[in-house]
């Protein structure tokens, strides 16, 4: 004990070497196979099977979409090829897809909406863009009326009056989701603070009309707008054929984003409302700066996933005679110069992918929006 | 009122800085605007209405129809009322979605868990279901399985042949249609008096595992009583059934029951679509059980399939059953999408060619509209209830 030459020194002035990591921890690929597709017969044979059908099922589809298409020539190639997707079809409609029978000349005031509209929707969703604020303010008030004078036109600012009856194509079906979103938002929140009032007939109004709505497909509500609306209003102020659908798509959205932002109320602490009228701070302000900035963020996702169904829902409007995407599809497949075996895949296949991709993209930005409020709320 | 209000403020009396007083201010007025927008609206309908000629009573109700609807459940010819049109419509919604809630929940199910499952291959096949399906308009996946798959069939002469009399055209798919001849009764009497011993004895065998903790194999007699009384009554009574087989005349099959292409377009677009929201409903319903109640399960020695079966699935289904139910209301209410392809609905008979024949909009929309709350209404109270079954019993 006396001799401290037998103790090593407490502190270790030298770095150890490292160590190998444990085994199991990188696991080769035969392990990986092992554990993941063969760990029981049962999982062997489900491994073997689903294999066989997504090789078969990728197989159908590079074929058909790909090695077996036709990729140029005419209407004579696609009709004698029965196997593959006629894709010529597809780019000699592609400006009929786009917009519809806008006149050619006026194009590009389509083009330019679009493109203010994809500028504002950007600036508005990413994350770490400066003054989103003010870019929300232009997308929800200064975009519509934008897109308003630039769709139709105004004859006195030198752009002729495009009627409505020409529009159509993916003009019309991003037309109806971006009127939907920027009518629902304000009037769901409306509708949901309403819903959580403490005024009885406040609250039983809104109610009433979120329930109803939400109870109802929205087939019979633009069977309604497009039968009924007429019928409600004077003669002279009868609403334009595509005004109908819109109002039909912006109330039908309001109820459902109402109950997403609903939730979002309902989620934040009680505290904060109790905090903020303790400080005096009226109804409309609370809302306006305190409650409204926090349950919106949290709801984003939500919104989003209500934004997706809208999107999907908007194909429905061809039942009111509306030629939106879905429609100038149906429309352009059964164009007589063109009946081959495989136009109607080949239409329907174009169209899922352009659904598929607006649609898929947006459930990926919910999803990490999703992730990163969970991380916000662990920290 | 307001004007007494602003020229005598005091604090004692009413006030402007009230907020219940402000509430009854705020309700006034909602009160006044929606009433005027009412009586607006009423008053312009009723006269709009006058003035094209459409009627305003149900009165259209009890007259012919005049057009005929080629699948009903019901009694239907054109010598029938628009009434009974409406009738016709309200099964055939019911018909196809209940059919396709059954269809929904079994393929969603079946993805939810694969989804969950550790094998690789598997679970990537079911997120690729889910993925690809719920991101594609219902309408578009409607008009896919009907005109490029169904309508894309061969003609009734150059049928697809099944075994068993089958034939697959683009007409439809056609099965042999079954005879009964007498003493078919007897064996649907037996299948009730199987029906009311299986009941009897699911709660004897109940009562007696409060008592004594003993399990009595509830499954296998209850399935031996369903499936063996009938068919060994059935053989004694001399199998009193024969099979009519569909025959080709002219361009279309005679004979037989067809199931039309109009039907299974919308009975799969449905189901198919549906199924994929249902199978995330599942997975978050498992995930959201923890994993301790397995360990523990297991710990306690029961079996993987107990453990599913008496631990995660009861837990978990307290999670999946209110977003379940909406999606059960959402498949319902998308079955009016059979405007499109031209399945006789609620929507395609009733808001689509009453309403054009008749032009009482108003009267038509309303009964429409009425018929889909209803059907909420009704399906939402039943999954309260259901719900209320599973919920924690709370000490």
């Amino acid at each position: 004990m006396s001799d401290q030459s037998l103790h090593p020194p407490l502190v270790n002035s030298s770095l150890l070497p490292p160590m190998a990591p444990p085994c199991g921890i990188r696991p080769s690929p035969a392990t990986w196979i092992r554990k993941n597709l063969f760990s029981t017969p049962f999982s062997g044979v489900l491994t073997i099977c689903f294999t066989v059908l997504a090789a078969w099922l990728l197989h159908q589809f590079v074929s058909f979409a790909v090695l077996d298409a036709v990729w140029a020539g005419g209407q004579e190639e696609c009709r004698a090829n029965p196997d593959g997707a006629c894709w010529p079809f597809i780019v000699e409609k592609f400006d009929y897809l786009r917009y519809g029978a806008y006149p050619l000349s006026e194009r590009w005031r389509v083009d330019l909406t679009l493109a203010i509209g994809a500028v504002l929707i950007v600036w508005l969703l990413w994350k770490r863009a400066p003054r989103r604020n003010l870019a929300a303010l232009l997308f929800f008030i200064v975009y519509p009326v934008v897109a308003f004078v630039l769709l139709r036109g105004v004859a006195s600012l030198n752009l002729p009056v495009i009627d409505t009856v020409l529009w159509g194509g993916l003009l019309i079906t991003l037309l109806m989701s971006v009127v939907g979103i920027v009518f629902s938002l304000p009037i769901g929140v409306l509708l949901a603070l309403g819903r959580r009032s403490e005024l009885p007939l406040v609250r039983a109004v809104c109610v009433i009309f979120i329930e109803v709505v939400r109870g109802v497909p929205f087939i019979t509500v633009l069977f309604m707008a497009n039968f009924m609306m007429p019928l409600f209003v004077p003669d002279y102020l009868t609403p334009d054929r595509l005004l109908r659908p819109l109002i039909a798509i912006a109330l039908f959205s309001s109820a459902y984003m109402a109950e997403v932002v609903r939730a979002g109320l309902q989620a934040i602490p009680k505290g904060q409302y109790e905090a903020a009228k303790a400080l005096g701070v009226s109804y409309f302000t609370m809302m306006r700066l305190i409650i409204l900035p926090q349950a919106l963020t949290i709801v984003i996702p939500g919104i989003v996933s209500t934004f997706i169904g809208l999107f999907k829902d908007t194909t429905l409007v061809a039942i009111v005679g509306i030629a939106d995407f879905l429609r100038a599809v149906e429309t352009a497949r059964v164009d007589p110069n063109w009946a081959g075996p495989t136009i109607s895949s080949t239409g329907y296949l174009f169209a899922g992918l352009v659904y598929w991709i607006f649609c898929f993209g947006m459930s990926r930005y919910s999803q990490s929006m999703e992730r990163e409020l969970a991380r916000g709320h662990k920290s | 009122m307001s004007d007494v209000l602003l020229a005598a403020p005091s604090r004692r009396s009413l006030s402007l800085h009230d907020a219940k007083v402000r509430g009854i201010i705020y309700q006034l007025l909602l009160a006044v605007s929606l009433l005027a927008l009412a009586v607006g609206i009423a008053v312009q309908t009723a006269s709009n209405m006058r003035a094209r000629g459409i009627p305003l009573s149900f009165g259209f109700w009890n007259e012919a129809a005049g057009f005929d609807i080629n699948q009903t459940l019901i009694p239907y010819d054109t010598l029938s009322t628009y009434g009974q049109a409406f009738w016709v419509g309200v099964v055939n919604t019911l018909y196809v979605s209940l059919l396709g809630i059954v269809l929904a929940t079994v393929l969603g199910f079946v993805v939810g868990i694969a989804r969950l499952s550790p094998n690789w291959i598997v679970s990537k096949v079911a997120a690729s279901y889910v993925e690809i399906i719920r991101n594609i308009p219902l309408l578009l996946q409607l008009l896919f399985w009907y005109n490029a798959v169904l309508k894309a069939l061969p003609a009734p002469r150059a049928s697809i042949e099944l075994p068993g009399g089958i034939y697959l055209n683009n007409r439809g798919l056609i099965i042999p249609e079954i005879q009964l001849y007498e003493g078919a009764g007897t064996v649907e009497l037996a299948f009730l008096a199987a029906t009311i011993f299986c009941g009897a004895f699911w709660s004897y065998a109940r009562r007696a595992q409060n008592r004594t903790g003993k399990q009595l194999p509830v499954l296998w007699v209850i399935l031996a009583a369903l499936i063996g009384l009938p068919l060994i009554v059935f053989l004694l009574v001399g199998s009193p059934v024969s099979f009519v087989m569909p025959e080709l005349k002219g361009f279309n099959y005679r004979g037989g029951h067809q199931l039309y292409p109009e039907f299974a377009a919308l009975l799969i677009g449905l189901s198919v679509y549906t199924a994929s929201f249902i199978a995330e409903i599942v997975r978050s319903g498992i995930q959201a059980v923890p994993k301790g109640q397995t360990e523990a399960a297991h710990a306690l020695g029961l079996a993987p399939g107990k453990t599913l079966r008496l631990v995660i699935v009861p837990q978990a289904l307290r999670i999946i059953i209110p977003p379940l139910t909406s999606q059960y209301l959402n498949l319902t209410k998308n079955s009016s999408l059979a405007v499109f392809i031209g399945y006789p609905d609620l929507v395609q008979i009733f808001a689509g060619t009453v309403l054009n024949q008749t032009g009482a909009a108003v009267q038509v929309m309303a009964i429409t509209l009425s018929v889909y709350l209803a059907i909420s209404l009704v399906m939402s109270m039943a999954m309260n209830t259901f719900n209320q079954r599973f919920a924690i019993v709370e000490r």
